[in-house]
């Protein structure tokens, strides 16, 4: 009876197994399929789209090419340079303002902590056709990397002081602070040396979440970066693919290429990149 | 402190040095759009001229009479409904697949949820070579007519194809939260279930399930807000075609506003799908929560 009951068990987790890994193959084909055609020469990506090599065998030169016509260097600087500053900037003030709506319950903390909340529901969308209009028709300042940074920072606070407020109020203890003070210490300095440590656990979901997701924007850059030389990697390859249409050579190497940075960092980062999102989500 | 009570200059000093900086984007990138934008829905702008002149509600006229518009929205909504239904219930199986007794729970976990990591344009251009080149070669090489022709070509397919890419983009996102809501269920309420003598597959239905309203609730409302604002993939994938038959509403507005320059009408429309979101997404929070069981 134990037995049978064992060798049920058995072959329930092996077809669970068997369906995991078939699934798995299916959503890990897309990828496959072009990276494996990255190597391929154009007329064998048409031909032969699932072999390896092709006729005329295996090459590199579509990355060289694609690296040029991309512009890569300059296209990887700028998503760097606007995800990294963004996310910088997004931390370092939606910290400092969570922690003094938590700590003063001053009237003009709570109507702006209350505005953030109700503003999350507001898609981008929405306020898409002003926002060009107001920067780009009024004060004509498009075609900044500032601009776009102060644009993310300015979309992503109200989520990022909301999930702050929540630890700091949870989780902060005030007599820490209280110590630190009697000590001598000023507000900024209290909040640099004692709490920021602190809020850890949630800056590590925030930068993960923001890194992601500025680092894959594509709608709004493209709206403010206008300029060829100031194109993110998400921009680049719409516009590549645009020029590129027939050399599904160049465009195998292209999107691989664009897909690289992430999957590194994933690899590096896997079980907190998973951490995070999930506690990205659950607590808004 | 030195003193008891804060000087008001001090009040405003420390406001302005750890609030300021976040409050001043916030208005200036969110709210301010936001109330010129309920602005603009009452003039007719070209986008160019310096002058936005008052119209009145005649932009609100004008939506309602854009049946292109309302055709959009309605495709929109199929593909939401279509699309939230699919992404779930996939995702809850294999979240479902990878908290048993397989091996390799976390690279199988890594992989599923890969897609979500890279941006919607890309991910759009890799499924467009899959369609337009591997599975043509599958359909010549097996001799398989259905697959000979691209299913970007045709307009339900072209829709078809959209939502498969959505089923694989947003699905290992929700198998994460479905995972931390699976073994956030109490292995003791499962074991009684057990000896009270349920089988596997009772347990999740009548024990797992109820417990999971609350993931159910997200899930939902994540997949429904994403869904209803797909832009990237739709751009990438089929750029609204065939002959425009899948233009989303997020692109309709796109279009309405940067490319035929109306827009007052572009805005109008944009108010009018963020309203239709928020009532089906808020709606379906509401009813969730209250069938939502305390564990």
């Amino acid at each position: 009876m134990e037995g049978q009951e064992k060798t049920v068990r058995g072959i329930k987790t092996f077809l669970k197994t068997l369906v995991t890994v078939v699934l798995f193959i299916i959503y890990m084909f897309p990828f496959y399929m072009i990276v494996l055609n990255a190597f391929k020469h154009k007329r064998d990506i048409i031909k032969m789209p699932l072999s390896w090599g092709g006729k005329k065998g295996f090459t590199t030169d579509n990355f060289v090419d694609a690296f040029q016509q991309m512009n890569f260097m300059n296209i990887l600087k700028n998503s760097l340079i606007i995800t990294c500053v963004s996310v910088f900037l997004i931390i370092l003030f939606s910290s400092m303002a969570a922690y003094i709506f938590v700590r003063k319950a001053w009237k003009i903390n709570q109507i702006i902590f209350m505005v953030m909340l109700f503003s999350m529901v507001i898609p981008f969308q929405v306020v898409m056709i002003p926002l060009i209009s107001i920067y780009g028709g009024t004060f004509g300042i498009l075609n900044h990397r500032a601009t776009l940074i102060f644009m993310h920072l300015g979309f992503s606070v109200s989520m990022a002081v909301f999930m702050f407020h929540g630890f700091i109020k949870g989780g902060v203890p005030i007599s820490l602070e209280e110590a630190a003070q009697i000590d001598g210490a000023g507000r900024l300095r209290t909040f640099f040396q004692i709490v920021f440590p602190l809020l850890k656990p949630t800056t590590a979901t925030l930068v993960i979440l923001y890194a992601l997701s500025l680092w894959n924007d594509y709608l709004l850059p493209s709206l403010i970066l206008t300029d060829k030389s100031l194109y993110t990697i998400p921009i680049a390859t719409k516009l590549f693919q645009g020029t590129y249409s027939n050399d599904m050579d160049l465009l195998m190497a292209a999107l691989v290429m664009a897909i690289i940075p992430v999957i590194i960092l994933y690899i590096a980062l896997q079980k907190y990149i998973i951490a995070g999102v999930v506690a990205g989500a659950v607590k808004s | 402190m030195n003193s008891k009570k804060e000087s008001l200059w001090s009040k405003v000093s420390t406001f302005l040095v750890f609030a300021g900086p976040a409050t001043f984007a916030f208005l200036a990138v969110v709210i301010v759009p936001f109330l010129y934008g309920v602005y603009l829905t009452f003039t007719s702008w070209d986008g160019v001229s310096s002058n936005k002149p008052f119209v009145g509600l005649k932009n609100y006229a004008a939506v309602v009479a854009d049946s292109s518009f309302w055709q959009s929205l309605g495709l929109t909504l199929l593909y939401v409904v279509v699309s939230v239904i699919l992404v779930n219930v996939i995702g809850f199986l294999l979240a479902l697949l990878v908290t048993g007794k397989i091996k390799g729970k976390n690279f199988f976990r890594a992989g599923f949820f890969t897609p979500n990591l890279i941006g919607g344009i890309i991910l759009g251009y890799i499924w467009q070579f899959v369609f337009n080149k591997v599975i043509v070669y599958f359909g010549d090489a097996l001799n398989v007519t259905v697959l000979q022709k691209s299913m970007l070509s045709g307009s339900a397919s072209a829709f078809a194809a959209l939502v498969l890419v959505t089923i694989w983009q947003f699905s290992g996102y929700m198998m994460l939260i479905y995972i931390a809501g699976l073994t956030g269920v109490s292995e003791d309420l499962k074991e009684a279930a057990k000896i009270d003598g349920c089988n596997e597959s009772q347990t999740t239905r009548y024990i797992v399930l109820p417990l999971m309203r609350a993931s159910f609730t997200i899930c939902m409302f994540l997949t429904i807000t994403r869904c209803f604002m797909i832009y990237d993939v739709n751009l990438s994938l089929t750029e609204g075609g065939p002959y425009g038959s899948t233009v989303m509403a997020a692109m309709y507005v796109y279009q309405k506003a940067f490319s035929a320059k109306q827009y007052g009408v572009g805005q109008t429309e944009a108010i009018i799908l963020f309203i239709f979101t928020a009532i089906i997404a808020v709606s379906q929070t509401i009813i969730n929560k209250r069938k939502e069981v305390e564990a």
